[in-house]
C-alpha cells in the first residue's frame, strides 16, 4: 500500500499541530463556535447528539494491520474501546473529548492516517472496490488513482470551498461493488475496442433526498488523462453548482438542471483548457503508486487442507460458503470478516476484535486489510491452506458469522442513537432484523438479500440501492420506516420503488418478514434470488403482503 | 392564528466532553433535564435562550426543545430529546451508563 514521503510525513504533522492551537484558542474562548467549526469540520470532527465524533479516513478502505492496531489503541486510549466502521469505508469514534482530539491525531499521523477532509464542503475520501488488487473479474487494481486523487485534492486551493461535499468511487472491476453510479463521480475500469484500460466517468449519481443514477459523461477515458479530466468535472461544478440553496447544491442537481449534454460540453472544453497546464507529473507520480500497490508475493502450496476441512466441518463449510470470493490467484480466496453478528451493530468492531484482524492478516493475509462500504472487513489475500486456521482465530474473536450478502448481513447507518441530523433510529431496527431471522434459520434458505437502512433521508445507509431499503423518518413526533423494494447498487444500479405508508419502530421487522416471506412463496426455485424475483413480478404482490394483511388485522 | 406556546428547556453540548446539558434556573448547565429551568413564557424563554447562546465558552449549539412538567421535574417530549437524555440504544453508554 501506499507509503508516506516526507512531504506528506510533515503535511499531516503540521495539520496536527495547527488543530492543536485551534483546539486550544477554542476552549480559551479567542475563537467562536461559528469560526472553529470549519476548521474542526476540516478535520473530521462532528458534534453529535450525545457527544463528539471524529472520522478518520481510510483511504479507498485500504489500512494496514499497524493502522489496524493504532484504531483499537485509540479506541481504548480515548473512546469506549471500539469504532464504527461506515458506508464510505471510514472508521468513526463516537465518544472522543474534545481535549483529546489532538493526541488522537497525532497518534493516527504516527501510523500514517488522518482524518483530513471526511467532512466539510470539499472532496472526501475516495471510495473504491474492497476486492481491488485481488478480485479475479478485475482488469487492473485502481488503488493508485485514488491515492493521485487524494494527494491531487487534499488542499487544492480551488476546491475547499465547494458548493457542497464531493464524493468520488472507483472501481477497477466491471462488476461495480463499488456503487460507483451513486457518487458524484464514478471511474468504472473498462477496456478500450483495442484492449487498453481506461475509464468510464460516471457524473451526477447521488442517493439524499433527490436519489439519481449516475449518467455516462465519457464513455472511455485513458488512464492518463484522469487527473485533468476529474478537475475539468469538479471545475465546472463549482462554479455552476447552486449555493443558494444545499438541498440543490450537489453535482446531481447541477447535471439535472443544465443537462448532461451541456455539462459535458463545458466539461470538455475546460478539459481542453487545463489539459496541457497538466505538465505529465500526474503520470509520473501514478507509475510510482503503482509500485507501492504492487501485490504480494502469492505462495504455491497445496490446498488440500481446505478441501478437507469442508468436508470436515460444516460450519467452516457453511462460512467458506458465503464469506469467500474468487480471486485472481485460483488457490488464493478474499475473505470477508463479517462485522454482522446477528444483534450486533453493523460496523462495529471493538479493539480486542481490531486486533485480531491485524494479527490475522499478518499470520495469514500478507499484511493486507480493507474496509468495505458494506461494513465489513476483507483480507484480500488468503492461500485457501490457510482457512481454515483464519476461521479458527475469527472464531475465538466473534467474526466468524457466515452470513456475507445475506438477510442479516445488514448496512445500518448511526441513526438516531449518534447521529444529530437523524429523523429516527437505525441500529436497533438492523439488530431486530437480523435476530429475528437468525432465530427463524432462514437466512441460507433465502439467499443473497441485500437489506440497506438510514435514519434519514441523507441515505448514508444506501437505503435506496437495498434489496430492501428502509428509511427512518419521524412522522409527527413518531419513528415511521418507508420501504423500497428493489433497488441494486451494482452496475446496473436501480432505485427501489416504495411501498406505501410507512411502519413503526415495533412494526418493521414484521413487515420485512413479511416481504421476506412472500418472496420464499412466489419464487420459481432456490435459484431466483430476491431482487430476480421481484424484477420478474413487481410491486404487487410484496404491497399485498405487507397491506392486505394490515388490513385483515385492523377489521379483526 | 398565532401559534400556542408551549413549555420548553434550553439545552446544548458541553464544548469539552460533548454531553447534553440543560439551563437551570439559577443559570448552571446541568447533566440532567430534571433540574432544567421549565420555560412557560415565550418572551421569558427567548431571553434564556440568548443568555445560553452567550456562554459558547462553556456550551455548544443551545436551542429551545419542547418539554413538560413531571414526577422529577421536566421530561422531554419528543422521542429525540428523550434519546438525549439517556445516551444510544445499543450500549449502555451516553447518560444512562454514567457516560
Amino acid at each position: 500500500m501506499y507509503a508516506y514521503n516526507d512531504f506528506d510525513e510533515a503535511f499531516v504533522r503540521e495539520r496536527v499541530a495547527q488543530f492543536r492551537a485551534q483546539v486550544e484558542r477554542r476552549i480559551n474562548g479567542s475563537l467562536t463556535e461559528d469560526e472553529f467549526r470549519p476548521l474542526r469540520l476540516m478535520n473530521g470532527l462532528y458534534l453529535q447528539l450525545h457527544a463528539y465524533m471524529l472520522r478518520v479516513a481510510v483511504p479507498y478502505g485500504t489500512i494496514n494491520p499497524t493502522q489496524m492496531r493504532q484504531l483499537a489503541h485509540i479506541a481504548e486510549a480515548f473512546d469506549k474501546g471500539y469504532g464504527h466502521f461506515t458506508t464510505r469505508q471510514n472508521i468513526q469514534f463516537n465518544w472522543p473529548k474534545l481535549r483529546d482530539l489532538p493526541d488522537i491525531l497525532d497518534a493516527l499521523a504516527e501510523v500514517q492516517m488522518h482524518a483530513i477532509q471526511t467532512s466539510g464542503n470539499t472532496i472526501r475520501n475516495v471510495t473504491a472496490d474492497h476486492f481491488a488488487g485481488a478480485a479475479a473479474d478485475e482488469i487492473e487494481d485502481p488503488r493508485p488513482y485514488p491515492e493521485l486523487l487524494r494527494q491531487w485534492s487534499t488542499d487544492h486551493p480551488e476546491f475547499q470551498f465547494l458548493p457542497r461535499k464531493f464524493k468520488i468511487a472507483i472501481t477497477g472491476s466491471p462488476n461495480d461493488r463499488a456503487v460507483t453510479k451513486a457518487h458524484d463521480i464514478g471511474l468504472r475500469m473498462v477496456r478500450s475496442a483495442d484492449g487498453v484500460p481506461g475509464f468510464e466517468v460516471i457524473v451526477g449519481g447521488g442517493l439524499g433526498r433527490t436519489p439519481m443514477v449516475g449518467k455516462v459523461i465519457r464513455g472511455f477515458l485513458p488512464t492518463g488523462e484522469l487527473l485533468p479530466y476529474v478537475e475539468a468535472v469538479v471545475s465546472v461544478w463549482n462554479l455552476l453548482g447552486r449555493r443558494d440553496n444545499k438541498y440543490k447544491a450537489r453535482i446531481k442537481i447541477t447535471v439535472h438542471e443544465h443537462g448532461l449534454d451541456e455539462i459535458r460540453r463545458l466539461v470538455e472544453e475546460r478539459f481542453a483548457e487545463i489539459r496541457p497546464s497538466f505538465s505529465g507529473v500526474d503520470p509520473q507520480l501514478l507509475a510510482g503508486f503503482k509500485q507501492h500497490f504492487a501485490g504480494p508475493d502469492l505462495a504455491v502450496r497445496p490446498v488440500d487442507a481446505f478441501d478437507a476441512a469442508r468436508r470436515a466441518d460444516p460450519a467452516f463449510r457453511s462460512w467458506s460458503d458465503t464469506n469467500l470470493a474468487a480471486h485472481r490467484a485460483a488457490d488464493y480466496a478474499i475473505v470477508t470478516i463479517s462485522l454482522k453478528k446477528p444483534g450486533a451493530t453493523p460496523g462495529d468492531a471493538t479493539s480486542a476484535q481490531m486486533r485480531a484482524m491485524a494479527r490475522i492478516a499478518e499470520t495469514y493475509g500478507h499484511g493486507e486489510l480493507r474496509i468495505s462500504h458494506e461494513q465489513n472487513v476483507i483480507l484480500p489475500h488468503v492461500h485457501k491452506s490457510d482457512l481454515p486456521a483464519v476461521y479458527r482465530a475469527l472464531r475465538e474473536a466473534d467474526l466468524a458469522s457466515a452470513n456475507v450478502g445475506l438477510v442479516s448481513d445488514i448496512i445500518a447507518c448511526p441513526g438516531m442513537d449518534y447521529c444529530a441530523l437523524a429523523t429516527a433510529r437505525s441500529i436497533p431496527v438492523a439488530q431486530e432484523i437480523a435476530e429475528r431471522f437468525d432465530a427463524l434459520k432462514l437466512d441460507h434458505e433465502i439467499g443473497p438479500l441485500k437489506i440497506k437502512i438510514s435514519g434519514c433521508i441523507y441515505a448514508c445507509g444506501h437505503h435506496h440501492v437495498g434489496h430492501i431499503g428502509i428509511l427512518g423518518l419521524d412522522r409527527a413526533g413518531v419513528e415511521n420506516y418507508q420501504i423500497t423494494l428493489g433497488g441494486d447498487g451494482t452496475e446496473d444500479m436501480v432505485l427501489g420503488d416504495k411501498t406505501g405508508p410507512g411502519f413503526s419502530y415495533d412494526e418493521i421487522s414484521d413487515a420485512v418478514e413479511r416481504i421476506v416471506r412472500a418472496y420464499l412463496a412466489l419464487r420459481l426455485s432456490q435459484a431466483e434470488t430476491f431482487l430476480q424475483a421481484y424484477k420478474r413480478v413487481g410491486l404487487e404482490p410484496f404491497k399485498a403482503a405487507l397491506y392486505d394483511r394490515e388490513a385483515q388485522a385492523d377489521a379483526a | 392564528m398565532t401559534r400556542l406556546f408551549t413549555p420548553k428547556v434550553v439545552t446544548a453540548n458541553d464544548l469539552l466532553d460533548g454531553d447534553v446539558v440543560w439551563l437551570t434556573e439559577d443559570g448552571r448547565w446541568s447533566r440532567s433535564i430534571h433540574e432544567a429551568e421549565l420555560l412557560e413564557d415565550e418572551a421569558h424563554a427567548t431571553i434564556r435562550l440568548l443568555l445560553a447562546q452567550s456562554q459558547g465558552r462553556r456550551v455548544v449549539g443551545a436551542y429551545l426543545a419542547d418539554a413538560r412538567s413531571g414526577e422529577h421535574g421536566p421530561e422531554p417530549v419528543h422521542f429525540r430529546e428523550a434519546f438525549r437524555t439517556r445516551g444510544p440504544s445499543n450500549y449502555s453508554h451516553g447518560k444512562q451508563g454514567g457516560i
